[in-house]
């Protein structure tokens, strides 16, 4: 297989598996989760809980004071991973085939600038993560290959586009792979908080509402 | 001692061709293939005292573009130069002789050149139903290719059918057909993909072929001094792609003022060619410059990789049918799902039997 080969399978039928069993992946979890309810409430219950819901999204979205720098670390990873995958141009253009709908996108030194930061926003936390006795012995391995399959697509990225290491056909190869073991990982990881985490936090904040505590 | 008539020598003198005009020709191949001003000068002198070497040209699954872009790249042409040099003992749309008559040139050569000529091959081999879909002289393209590149010193596949399979070989393939290189391991191949290739790049490696022996090739068997680079690598519209300036269709005012065509459907960052440096007819212009993307003519499966007008960040499979399947099944699944944990949870209720004091051995 040469790189073109590579190339045309990750941009044919690797990309399709790989989005058919994130879908399949994500619709089945979600579902899943809103089919198993609230528990019974034994108690009287107080409060809709949807106020408190809506509270615990925000919430737990600001930053803290507590541990400031690895949650500085964490926002500038998630923001400039988002802003990379949504306002890169040539993603821009992968979103519209599959779901119709263009948004344009931001010019390639801004993408640039955050995926530097994204990417050193990464390193921060891994290096954090293992350098930290707490979070040390709490990371199992599922939780360092999470961070990997998150980390490749953004440096297999940042190589193609500056035409490091490979050449190009086949680092974009092996970016666009990359993103869609990610892709995969997705519904089968803690990475599915890709979708879960409004849910999950809303379920708090309106079950503590219920109950009577504020968010 | 050698007749000057059969070295090139004889035969610009024949044509008329001037010493300067036959080192422009040189320094024109020697700097498109970035060798140095020595190595012109080295090839001139060589090319002079070569014997007129015999090639045989043979088409195949084909539609006659390459040669078509080869023959009548311009006038006066350097390219044709070459032509007029080598001894083309056989091609079907050039050679005067035709039927029997053709054929017997073609074996003649073969056998007063054994081991010597060089076999040039355009269009892919169909080998499918053994290879009946595709015969010259009742001989399938098949059993003509083992023949003839047995006994040559070197094969050049001319043109991407040749070289990768190119059209013909497009999904589903009804042929069955393939590549010089699929078929011949044994002799060295010098792979010139297009559809079809630069005159310039053919003459350029039959030159250094004649002169300096077989170029270096890269990992596809392409020579690297006009393959080596990317047409997005030397692409004037580059600075517009990094500055993130893409013409959105082909007459907005981004394509009015030269923007790149990424988003249009270019392939020029995956395709090595050397369009964007060399450019066609006697270096007017390329497809970029007159305001269409590249097609990535030049590599492997390029008819198979996507629509022409799709960018390259896009799937080819139709990933949105996929996604709209999936996410239909994925919930069919999980409703399915939910339905067989509330029926096993209404199971265990029913099934529930409580435990009484009595049971635990208690008294009441």
């Amino acid at each position: 297989m040469n790189e073109i080969e590579l190339l045309n399978w990750a941009r044919g039928p690797g990309l399709a598996y790989a989005t058919a069993i994130m879908f399949f992946g994500l619709s089945i979890r979600v579902i899943e989760i809103l089919s198993l309810g609230r528990p019974e409430e034994l108690a009287e219950v107080r409060d809709s809980g949807v106020r408190d819901g809506w509270l615990m999204i925000l919430k737990r979205s600001l930053p803290e004071v507590r541990h400031w720098k690895y949650i500085t670390a964490s926002y500038i990873f998630h923001i400039g991973l988002l802003v990379v995958i949504f306002f890169f141009i040539p993603h821009t253009h992968l979103f519209r085939d599959v779901f119709g709908i263009f948004w344009g996108g931001w010019p390639n030194y801004i993408i640039d600038f955050f995926t530097v930061l994204s990417i050193a926003g990464m390193l921060y936390t891994l290096v954090a993560r293992f350098y930290d006795p707490a979070r040390r012995i709490l990371s199992k391995m599922s939780d360092y290959l999470a961070w990997l399959v998150t980390f490749l697509p953004l440096v297999t990225g940042y190589m193609a586009f500056h035409r490091l290491g490979l050449d190009y056909t086949t680092m974009l190869a092996v970016h666009i792979l990359s993103v869609e073991l990610l892709m995969i990982a997705i519904p089968i990881s803690k990475l599915t908080h890709v979708v879960t985490f409004t849910m999950a936090r809303w379920y708090t904040g309106s079950n503590q509402g219920r109950r009577g505590v504020r968010s | 001692m050698t007749n000057k008539n059969n070295l090139l020598a004889g035969e610009l003198e024949r044509l008329g061709i001037s010493r300067r005009t036959f080192l422009k020709f040189c320094t024109s191949i020697g700097s498109v293939m970035a060798l140095s001003p020595a190595q012109a000068a080295v090839m001139a002198e060589k090319l002079v005292t070569v014997k007129r070497q015999s090639v045989i040209w043979l088409s195949f699954q084909e539609c006659t573009g390459c040669t078509e872009s080869i023959t009548r790249s311009h006038k006066p042409s350097l390219e044709s130069l070459i032509f007029d040099f080598v001894s083309l003992d056989y091609h079907h749309t050039l050679q005067a002789a035709s039927g029997h008559a053709a054929e017997q040139a073609r074996e003649q050569a073969m056998h007063d050149n054994q081991g010597k000529y060089i076999l040039i091959v355009d269009g892919s081999i169909p080998i499918k139903d053994d290879g009946v879909y595709s015969t010259i002289a009742g001989m399938t393209n098949l059993d003509m290719l083992q023949q003839v590149a047995k006994d040559a010193a070197a094969i050049v596949a001319v043109g991407s059918c040749a070289t990768f399979g190119g059209l013909p070989k497009a999904s589903p393939n009804p042929t069955g057909a393939v590549s010089v290189s699929d078929i011949v391991h044994d002799k060295p191949i010098i792979n010139i993909p297009g559809c079809p290739p630069i005159p310039v790049v053919m003459t350029g490696v039959l030159a250094h072929v004649l002169t300096f022996g077989i170029p270096e090739l890269d990992s596809m068997g392409r020579p690297k001094a006009f393959y080596g680079d990317s047409i997005h690598d030397r692409c004037y519209r580059r600075p517009y792609y990094d500055r993130g300036q893409f013409a959105k269709s082909f007459d907005d005012e981004g394509a009015r003022k030269g923007w790149c065509l990424y988003e249009l459907g270019c392939k020029g960052p995956i395709t090595h060619n050397a369009c964007a440096t060399v450019k066609w007819n006697n270096g007017t212009s390329f497809p970029i410059q007159s305001g269409h993307g590249c097609l990535g003519c030049s590599e492997p499966d390029f008819w198979d990789a996507g629509g022409f007008y799709k960018a390259l960040s896009t799937g080819t499979n139709s990933p949105g049918q996929w996604a709209t399947a999936a996410l239909a099944a994925g919930a069919a699944a999980g409703l399915a799902s939910a339905y067989l944990n509330k029926s096993s949870k209404a199971d265990a209720e029913k099934d529930h039997q409580p435990v009484t004091l009595e049971d635990m051995g208690g008294k009441s």
